[in-house]
């Protein structure tokens, strides 16, 4: 939602980025005020999952130019657990599988290595068992997830449970989910959109980056971005997700050509 | 190294041997792998089977079974003790120790020389009937040295919940001892045995451990392995196994201790529909060598067989498995899969992985895969993303990688135990941690 007295969180200017020597990020602008709901969009290879990654420091991506201030602070600065620790959190479009590892415990180690780097109070394991119980029924989740290997042998609408968990969890100022929707049935989805819903508030932001304009149905943005070549080109309300879902995404470029070409 | 001076190697060996048993059939058993034993060599890297184990700092060392025995303290027992076991059987140096073995099983779990007595056919039908000796110098020589050991039999019908821990405790310097375990699985049985080799010393000694166990029809047996010998130690370990129909095999092999280890398993799948699970973790580090060899053979139709073997090695340690599936012309509708994943921690560790499937069947199922490398890096990056250090990242993976093998040991006291040395062994400082100034 969009408030009066809103605080920029995330401010990013003119990011480029490559990956393996290839530019993804060619001119990436975007701000975030707290409170807000934004949804990047675009087609495949637009390059809305590398800006979600380089947001949160994958090691793999290279920032070749621009400027990212969370807060205030460069954020690109910050190694990628510090980001997290500062409050961005990603949620990954294939959270990872980790066999030998109690979700349990790892959700525990998260949650009280940021709590402490917060001066927060950290819990102990029955303490956080009671904790994340809680916290799990935003989700509808199955409490024999917690004695389940990190992801292991979980369906795609599980790992995506499980991503919002986390950031249920850390309670992260900035969100960003990448393609959170992908893999899910419409019962798992409306699950999940609702608990991301439940998790915003208006100290926070979220952005969305997806590929369809169905999850937004159930998320409603105040803004919708549309990526193509590696920035973004046009922004709009939430109508323009609707526009994008009729009538594709090739209209956006043609616009856009046309328009440089008046300006010339 | 010259096959002269190590064929005198085994002789020198074989002095120590124990005096003749009342029992003929076993003086001849005995007096045949004596025969092998001088006709086989220590064997060399120009073996294919040892190319990458030299074995040769063995012989440099002389052997001997150990000689005077002091009992030991209940406390240097009990501190390997599996609380759930319903009975266990203490070797020390080889010999076995009765006023530290237990018994509650309801089944014969005894020494060898006692459960003779009672158990004469089957142990004269199973003994060394397994176990071939005639091209491997070291189950020749444990047969050489055949005189007592642990005998497990489990009758027909009876699942047994609780394990048995056999459990083998090396206390001297130089002492050689030659281990012989003996499981006899009666059909409709089940039970799970935990084999434990263990040290209260760090001094170089001689385990040269021979297993056999025979599974009849539809019995079960989960067979944990624990090698977590001396730092000085030299551990050979040949395990062979039987499957009789719809049978069903799980073994976990663990390998953390000894400078030398080599752990040759054999798993026969003999009739129809048998089924088994092999399972291995090799946790080493230093200058330590961890050698695993596989055979699962399928002989006949409808087998089934999974394996997962892992290695994490560091320092300048170096890891080796060599995993062959053999599919016989007559095992159609064989399912197997294997997968050999190593991770290396250091630039110096070194792991040389083999799988090897032999297929003569033509309606068969079988995958197998082999990866060796350091951490992924996108799994570094998901615990990072989290608010995790690099090192606690680090930490997790390495240790969640052994983990996985730990998890499916059916016995939770060792388990814990396992995870535990695994922690232990896995963790690096963090950077930046407070140093003393």
């Amino acid at each position: 939602m969009i408030y009066q007295d809103s605080k920029t969180l995330l401010a990013v200017r003119g990011l480029h980025a490559t990956v393996n020597g290839i530019e993804i990020l060619k001119g990436m602008d975007l701000t975030v005020k707290s409170g807000e709901v934004h949804a990047i969009m675009g087609p495949n290879g637009s390059g809305k999952s590398t800006f979600a990654k380089v947001l949160a420091g994958h090691p793999a991506y290279v920032v070749s130019g621009g400027a990212v201030e969370f807060e205030g602070r460069n954020l690109l600065d910050l190694a990628p657990e510090a980001r997290a620790r500062a409050g961005v959190f990603l949620g990954f479009q294939y959270p990872i599988e980790i066999p030998g590892v109690a979700n349990s415990q790892f959700l525990r180690l998260a949650y009280n290595t940021v709590q402490a780097q917060r001066g927060k109070d950290e819990l102990d394991p029955l303490e956080f068992d009671d904790y994340v119980r809680e916290r799990m029924k935003l989700l509808e989740m199955n409490p024999d997830f917690l004695d389940r290997s990190v992801n292991e042998g979980f369906s795609g609408g599980e790992k995506k449970r499980n991503e919002i968990l986390q950031m249920a969890l850390l309670d992260p100022r900035i969100a960003i989910l990448d393609e959170t929707d992908s893999g899910l049935d419409i019962d798992a989805l409306r699950i999940v959109a609702g608990g991301v819903n439940q998790l915003a508030n208006k100290d926070n932001a979220i952005v969305l980056v997806t590929h369809y304009q169905r999850l937004l149905d159930y998320i409603v943005p105040d803004y919708v971005h549309v990526m193509e070549s590696g920035r973004i080109v046009k922004t709009g309300g939430k109508d323009l997700a609707l526009e994008l879902e009729a009538r594709g995404y090739d209209w956006v470029g043609a616009e856009l050509k046309a328009n440089a070409r008046v300006r010339t | 190294m010259n096959t002269v001076s190590t064929a005198g190697y085994l002789d020198r060996l074989l002095q120590g041997q124990p005096p003749a048993s009342p029992l003929g059939w076993l003086n001849q058993l005995r007096a045949h792998a004596v025969d092998r034993v001088g006709a086989l060599a220590v064997p060399t890297t120009r073996d294919e089977d040892w190319r990458f184990t030299d074995i040769s700092p063995l012989t440099k060392i002389s052997f001997q079974p150990a000689q005077s025995m002091a009992p030991l303290a209940p406390a240097s027992v009990e501190q390997w003790a599996i609380a759930e076991a319903a009975a266990r059987l203490v070797f020390v140096d080889g010999v076995y120790a009765a006023e530290h073995s237990f018994n509650r099983a309801g089944i014969t779990v005894e020494n060898l020389v006692t459960g003779l007595n009672r158990h004469g056919t089957a142990v004269q039908t199973n003994l060394g009937q397994h176990a071939g000796f005639e091209r491997d110098a070291f189950t020749a020589l444990n047969t050489a040295f055949l005189h007592d050991g642990a005998l497990i039999v489990v009758p027909r019908g009876t699942a047994l919940a609780a394990p048995v821990h056999l459990l083998f405790i090396a206390t001297h310097k130089h002492a050689a001892s030659y281990p012989r375990c003996l499981v006899i699985a009666e059909s409709d049985s089940a039970a799970t045995v935990i084999e434990d080799y263990v040290a209260l010393q760090d001094e170089a000694y001689f385990t040269n451990a021979v297993t056999e166990i025979a599974l009849a029809g539809n019995a079960e047996v989960h067979h944990v392995r624990v090698q977590r010998d001396g730092a000085e130690a030299f551990h050979i370990a040949n395990c062979a196994v039987s499957l009789a129909q719809a049978s069903r095999y799980h073994s976990v092999s663990v390998a953390l201790g000894a400078r030398i280890s080599r752990h040759n398993l054999r798993v026969l799948l003999a009739a129809e529909g048998a089924a088994c699970s092999i399972d291995g973790l090799a946790l080493i580090g230093g200058a330590q060598l961890a050698d695993s060899h596989t055979l699962i053979d399928h002989a006949l139709p409808h087998g089934t067989s999974r394996q997962l073997h892992k290695c994490i090695v560091d320092g300048a340690a170096r890891a080796v498995f060599n995993g062959n599936i053999m599919v016989r012309a007559g095992a159609q509708r064989t399912d197997s899969s294997q997968s050999s994943r190593n991770l290396l921690l250091s630039g110096k560790a070194r792991v040389d992985t083999k799988p090897q499937l032999e297929i003569f069947a033509d309606d068969v199922k079988c995958a197998h895969g082999a990866t060796v490398g350091q951490l992924d890096v996108d799994e570094v990056f998901y615990l990072k993303s989290r608010g995790l250090s690099d090192t606690a990242a680090r930490n997790l993976l390495t240790y969640a990688f052994g983990a996985e093998v730990i998890e499916r040991i059916p016995v939770a006291s060792l388990r814990h135990q396992l995870e535990q040395a695994v922690l232990a062994r896995t963790q690096t400082a963090e950077a930046g941690a407070a140093r003393p100034s």
